[in-house]
């Protein structure tokens, strides 16, 4: 006959044991439930407030190799360096749209814009917009012309901009585009409209 | 008899039909309706000794405004508080005070009146134009001059002089002496070239048309408009225009007829100039047809040309397709432009010949210390069409402080050289039914090299980018621009 105490024993391991398997799967639950939580892509930071102005943003088409001048409604904040900001993010909101003619990563994005007096702009992009960069002279001009001649179209004053890439500098954009210089505004206005 | 109307109950086919009707109606009418290009809208001009800039202008109640705001940023630190109908600006260390719908403001402590009323828009203050003059200099505490019927603010001591010289020599040119380097934006049109000065603060020369004795080049005349400059030069004949003195002077001639075939962009006599880089490029009507392709003649300086087939090495360049490399493509075009230069008569050097790497200085000293007269970079790329000609992008203004050169800017002297080069390239492509189009790009190491340099980035024809392997269409490009060396052969002899 089985001792009663091993009886006890057992019955309690088991009780431990469907426990921990009901404690384990509720555990699992838990964290599907926050990994779809982040793949919903929320914001975290509030959208721009501000009154709706028109804007003119130069869009680049690959297929063309030119700029063409479009003008946009967005929202725009009071501070000029987020208006900057968001009017360039604009940009990139059409580069990102699917079938775009000049296509960018959708991780692509403008970490800050420095307007450093007097006439001196900065533009800091993220690691994804050159390192997910289509390769090629002419896309990577047209990227870089497209910035700067945006800018210059609605930040009164900006004659140079330099680029970073994640506060740093870099040679290229992506291969090509050497962004170790400030571009030149009159020049690349000069340059698109040839 | 029936009635005339009848009111008859709305059934759903009949709701669905009129819904679609109005639907149709709304997308024709959002497709006809014109959208006003940017370029039409008013802007004011604003010349400052530390900015220029554009800013719109904004019709409100049959008015000008523009936003005090916007206008001012540039020129200092300004901040602005709006509390319901109150308007609050600082600019500096001055403040003022505007009541929305209200002519009487407040600044520095003292009154006074706007010819019309103050406007508060979505926080945002508008002045009107008409009040510019008496406005600014109580916030700027500096005198500004602004021609309203022009939309032309001056601040400060800000202003270039305009002088006329005309040279009636055969052919005649025009000397056109600013007192500051400017930048306009230039086209030509039978008997006319038109100067825009967008960004400069180009003043009035006096009279507003100025006749010279001469046959050819006859008048000039001065407007403003829009906030732009603008300067026509009538001619009997067709004009061309060129940079000299840092920009300082442009040279506006009369096309030689007789040598209009192969004559040089670049007026002789007068050194060092850069052709009106905005102009239709004069040089591709005026490169001398390639009649000697397959001349091998020995009695000709050999042209050095160096080609360098860009990346290289584990800088593989962009990927082209899964397994293709940019640095693969580039270094077998490289190749057969080699043959094909030196079937033509000229030395060639590949600055590299393997999968070898180089950095752009090191590809840069290269071409240098060989003192080649042409730099040629070659690239490759999936996206475009046939091929792209590029050269430096430096800025306008140049950067020539005498025997000096910044390093980044090594290729400003030879920089027209270079664009006459690109043009014949170019055309030299059309020539051959290959797509072709001509650019400036910030791309190392064209700016590094003394010599006249460009870049051809070569991309898919009809194809795809299996053309980008094919013997076939790079032979094509490669003839083409060889053809297009000879063809200024002379040119690139000619160089500083």
């Amino acid at each position: 006959m089985i001792p009663r105490h091993l009886l006890i024993s057992v019955a309690a391991l088991l009780l431990v044991v469907v426990s921990m398997g009901v404690y384990l799967r509720h555990m699992r639950l838990q964290a599907g439930e926050l990994e779809s939580a982040e793949a919903i892509a929320l914001p975290v930071a509030p959208p721009p407030s501000g009154p709706t102005e028109t804007v003119t943003l130069y869009v680049a088409d690959d297929a063309v190799g030119r700029l063409t001048a479009r003008s946009a409604q967005i929202p725009l904040p009071e501070g000029r360096q987020q208006r900057a900001e968001e009017l360039l993010r604009a940009l990139l909101r059409i580069y990102q749209q699917p079938g775009a003619a000049h296509p960018m990563a959708p991780a692509a994005d403008i970490r800050s814009i420095y307007l450093v007096a007097p006439g001196a702009a900065v533009i800091d992009l993220n690691a994804a917009f050159a390192d997910q960069h289509r390769s090629g002279i002419l896309s990577e001009q047209l990227t870089v012309d497209s910035l700067v001649e945006t800018m210059a179209a609605n930040v009164p004053g900006i004659l140079r901009v330099n680029i970073l890439v994640e506060g740093k500098m870099r040679d290229t954009l992506a291969g090509h585009a050497d962004l170790s210089e400030s571009f030149d505004v009159p020049t690349v206005e000069q340059a698109g409209s040839q | 008899m029936p009635p005339l109307t009848t009111n008859q109950p709305l059934t759903s086919k009949t709701l669905t039909k009129k819904i679609t009707a109005i639907l149709l109606a709304a997308v024709t009418f959002l497709a006809a309706a014109p959208s006003a290009p940017p370029t039409d809208e008013k802007r004011i001009s604003v010349y400052s000794p530390v900015a220029f800039y554009a800013l719109p202008v904004l019709e409100r109640g049959g008015r000008e405004y523009v936003g005090l705001l916007e206008l001012l940023e540039p020129l200092g630190r300004v901040s602005s508080q709006s509390d319901s109908r109150r308007w609050r600006l600082r600019y500096n260390s001055i403040d003022g005070e505007f009541l929305a719908g209200n002519t009487r403001i407040r600044i520095h402590g003292r009154d006074f009146d706007l010819v019309a009323p103050f406007l508060l828009e979505n926080s945002r203050g508008l002045v009107p134009l008409s009040s510019l003059s008496t406005l600014l200099p109580r916030f700027l505490g500096a005198p500004v001059n602004f021609r309203e019927s022009a939309r032309r603010l001056f601040v400060g001591d800000v202003g270039t002089q305009i002088s006329f010289q005309l040279d009636a020599g055969n052919p005649p040119r025009l000397m056109l002496n600013f007192s500051a380097a400017v930048n306009p934006t230039i086209s030509t049109e039978p008997g006319r070239l038109r100067m825009v000065f967008k960004r400069d603060p180009v003043l009035s020369p006096g009279s507003q048309s100025i006749s010279f004795d001469n046959k050819i080049i006859t008048q000039a005349n001065y407007s403003e408009n829009n906030g732009d400059a603008e300067l026509d030069v009538a001619a009997s004949q067709p004009l061309m225009a060129s940079f000299s003195s840092n920009r300082r002077t442009i040279i506006v001639a009369a096309v030689p007829q007789a040598v209009a075939a192969n004559a040089p962009v670049a007026t002789p006599g007068a050194a060092p100039q850069n052709p009106a880089p905005a102009a239709p490029s004069p040089s591709t009507a005026t490169i001398a047809p390639n009649n000697n392709s397959n001349n091998n003649s020995n009695n000709v300086h050999r042209i050095l040309a160096v080609v360098d087939p860009a990346h290289g090495g584990d800088e593989r360049g962009a990927a082209l397709t899964d397994k293709l490399a940019e640095k693969d493509v580039t270094l077998g075009f490289a190749r057969l432009l080699r043959h094909e230069l030196e079937i033509r008569g000229f030395a060639v050097t590949l600055l590299r010949d393997a999968d070898t790497s180089s950095t752009f200085d090191q590809r840069a000293a290269s071409a240098n210390v060989a003192r080649a007269e042409i730099y040629i970079s070659l690239h490759a790329a999936s996206q475009g069409a046939g091929a792209r000609v590029y050269t430096a992008l430096l800025p306008v203004e140049g950067t020539n402080n005498g025997a000096f050169h910044a390093w980044n800017a090594v290729q400003a002297p030879a920089l027209p050289i270079s664009r006459i080069v690109s043009a014949a390239i170019v055309a030299e492509l059309q020539k051959k039914e290959f797509p072709a189009a001509e650019s400036s790009a910030s791309l190392r190491p064209l700016n590094n090299v003394f010599m006249p340099a460009v870049a051809v980035e070569l991309a898919p024809g009809s194809n795809g980018v299996a053309d980008l392997t094919s013997a076939n269409y790079q032979q094509r490009a490669a003839s083409a621009i060889a053809d297009a060396l000879v063809s200024i052969r002379d040119r690139l002899g000619a160089q500083p």
